[in-house]
């Protein structure tokens, strides 16, 4: 059963905005009691795949339920698609712009960093038709 | 064990406005029947009300110079940023000189302490983890930020004590361990430090007997200083040592290479958020202060910040440091870690009860549309967002919000017009209808 659900949009042209689907679903996080470890690793997986959606799928849509047993997060966008999905999980490859890079994003990390604080982290792809991750982090 | 505050409202004072709920950080002050009451649980002792409140209504309960008669033989442990606080003709030896003659037997300068917890620091660095970012514990304020706000980075606080906590250590353990009823006092440029000696995080007990304010014995320590006659020379800190008063002194102090200074809560907690979110990288030590500047902007002392910065830097540059810092380090019988656990408090969540807290995050949801959303404080709440946390949580209710209530009039007037104007049938006027 679906305890809550909150709905976010990412905004890919606003950048005093990156990041605050993940910061307020942190607040709500907190706000419900969830132990600190487990909002600690949402916030982590949840950041990155926002950032994600902003510099790879040209911001979409989050949606992030919580229900009896885990709390999942499920990003989509209409960008560009990921190509060669076992390649974009290899820590280091990154097919970010040098100006993303230059902001400090891009490195390369960001899926198997996702990958290392979710319980469960499932991608679908579609190349020119867009991207939709699935976080699950178990309670 | 009751958490003791140091930060306290004067209620003659205190007009009601609303200046001090909009900074407080923690959200932790409501203005109710004209006045600003502080929630304690809240409460992280920052001092940012201090330094808002037009009205100075808000202040911090330090112990004075007549304390120091309850025992026999007393240190005093000035914060470097008391050198800050005098112009640049006062050597720091004048200073101590001077902060002694106010009846003193001894002074430990809590910079030297800190070349103490520097030479720590760096043994803990070299044993860290790789990737996680350590959190330096010296400014109280932000440890009980990250206590309320950022439980999940407790265990990222280095586990060594302050410099003052290791300065009182030290006196009583290395320096005078025979001595018998001696008072150790803390010269301190914020409340955080009154409430660290009092109930202190990371130990049972602190070691410190009294923490005595900058402001309030600054014009004693300048009068003295003025008529001086010998100057003693009980400066021991190196450069390093006095710079902790000033962003950036203690994690230039480390000699690490990848750290970071913040200074001023706002800018920590912004931090402090992206840390969390794993946005932070490529970062070892974090030197996080509450205060603007560092301890120079803490809200209990006299002078402006940046120029106590800059004196800082000029009275470290003086100090030769090769004659000095933290020699007593390798001898030291005081325990210079914390030894009980920082505890997380969940101060934030609405109720202990998961459904339950889920119920009142619908309710409060529901309650925030119909707010006008202008964070105008006039409820006696800082935003709309806490009003609507305070009406679920049961401590104020909707008409609280001035808007809700104009608009409850209006419906209520609408209605007692129109049924003003209504007539029974049997006395209607036939014309009319």
């Amino acid at each position: 059963m679906i305890l809550l659900k909150k709905e976010y949009i990412i905004d890919p042209d606003n950048p005093l905005a990156f990041g605050e689907a993940s910061s307020n679903f942190k607040k709500t996080l907190k706000q419900l009691g969830i132990p600190s470890d487990v909002i600690k690793r949402t916030a982590i997986a949840m950041y990155e795949a926002e950032i994600n959606t902003i510099i790879h799928g040209k911001g979409g849509r989050a949606e992030a339920q919580i229900d009896d047993e885990q709390i999942r997060i499920v990003f989509k966008d209409e960008g560009p698609g990921i190509p060669d999905i076992e390649m974009a999980m290899q820590e280091g490859f990154s097919t970010a712009s040098s100006e993303i890079r230059e902001m400090g994003f891009g490195a390369g990390l960001g899926l198997p960093n996702i990958k290392k604080n979710s319980s469960n982290l499932s991608i679908e792809s579609e190349p020119g038709k867009g991207t939709k991750v699935t976080i699950i982090i178990n309670l | 064990m009751n958490y003791i505050h140091s930060v306290i409202l004067d209620k003659d004072k205190c007009r009601g406005c609303t200046n001090c709920i909009a900074h407080c950080p923690t959200e932790a002050i409501r203005v109710r029947h004209g006045k600003a009451y502080i929630i304690e649980d809240r409460c992280i002792d920052c001092g940012e009300c201090i330094r808002v409140c037009p009205h100075h209504a808000k202040r911090a309960q330090s112990d004075g110079l007549e304390m120091l008669d309850k025992f026999d033989f007393t240190v005093a442990v000035p914060a470097p940023t008391l050198y800050g606080q005098f112009k640049d003709r006062y050597s720091i030896d004048m200073i101590l000189t001077a902060l002694k003659h106010l009846g003193f037997d001894d002074i430990f300068e809590a910079a030297e302490a800190a070349d103490i917890v520097t030479a720590e620091l760096k043994k803990a660095l070299n044993n860290k983890p790789e990737n996680i970012p350590w959190i330096s514990s010296s400014c109280p304020a932000v440890v009980r930020l990250i206590q309320i706000r950022f439980p999940g980075l407790i265990e990222q606080i280095v586990r060594i004590e302050s410099p003052m906590e290791i300065a009182a250590r030290i006196i009583k353990k290395d320096i005078y361990p025979d001595k018998k009823n001696i008072g150790v006092f803390f010269i301190s440029p914020c409340p955080a430090k009154i409430t660290a000696a009092r109930a202190p995080i990371g130990s049972k007990q602190s070691a410190v007997d009294g923490v005595i304010s900058i402001n309030r014995i600054f014009l004693d320590l300048q009068n003295a200083a003025a008529e001086l006659k010998n100057i003693e020379p009980l400066g021991k800190a190196s450069s390093w040592g006095i710079s902790w008063a000033r962003s950036e002194g203690e994690s230039h102090s480390t000699g690490w290479p990848e750290t970071v200074a913040v200074d001023g809560i706002d800018n920590v907690i912004n931090f402090l958020e992206e840390l969390e979110n794993g946005k932070i990288k490529h970062v070892d030590f974090i030197e996080a202060m509450a205060c603007p500047g560092g301890c120079v902007g803490g809200a209990l002392t006299i002078e402006n910040p940046y120029i106590s910065k800059a004196r800082i830097i000029r009275k470290a540059g003086k100090v030769d440091d090769r004659k000095r810092g933290g020699k007593l380090i390798r001898k030291s019988k005081a325990v210079l870690t914390m030894d009980t656990d920082i505890v997380q408090k969940h101060i934030l969540s609405l109720d202990k009860d998961f459904k339950k807290a889920l119920e009142k995050m619908a309710m409060m949801e529901e309650i925030i549309e119909t707010l006008p959303g202008l964070d105008c404080g006039s409820c006696g709440a800082p935003t709309c967002r806490a009003l609507a946390e305070d009406i679920v949580r049961g401590t104020a209710k909707k008409n609280d919000c001035i808007f809700i209530l104009r608009n409850e009039i209006k419906v209520l007037t609408e209605n007692l017009a129109e049924l003003g104007s209504w007539m029974p049938p049997l006395l209607a006027d036939e014309e009319k209808e």
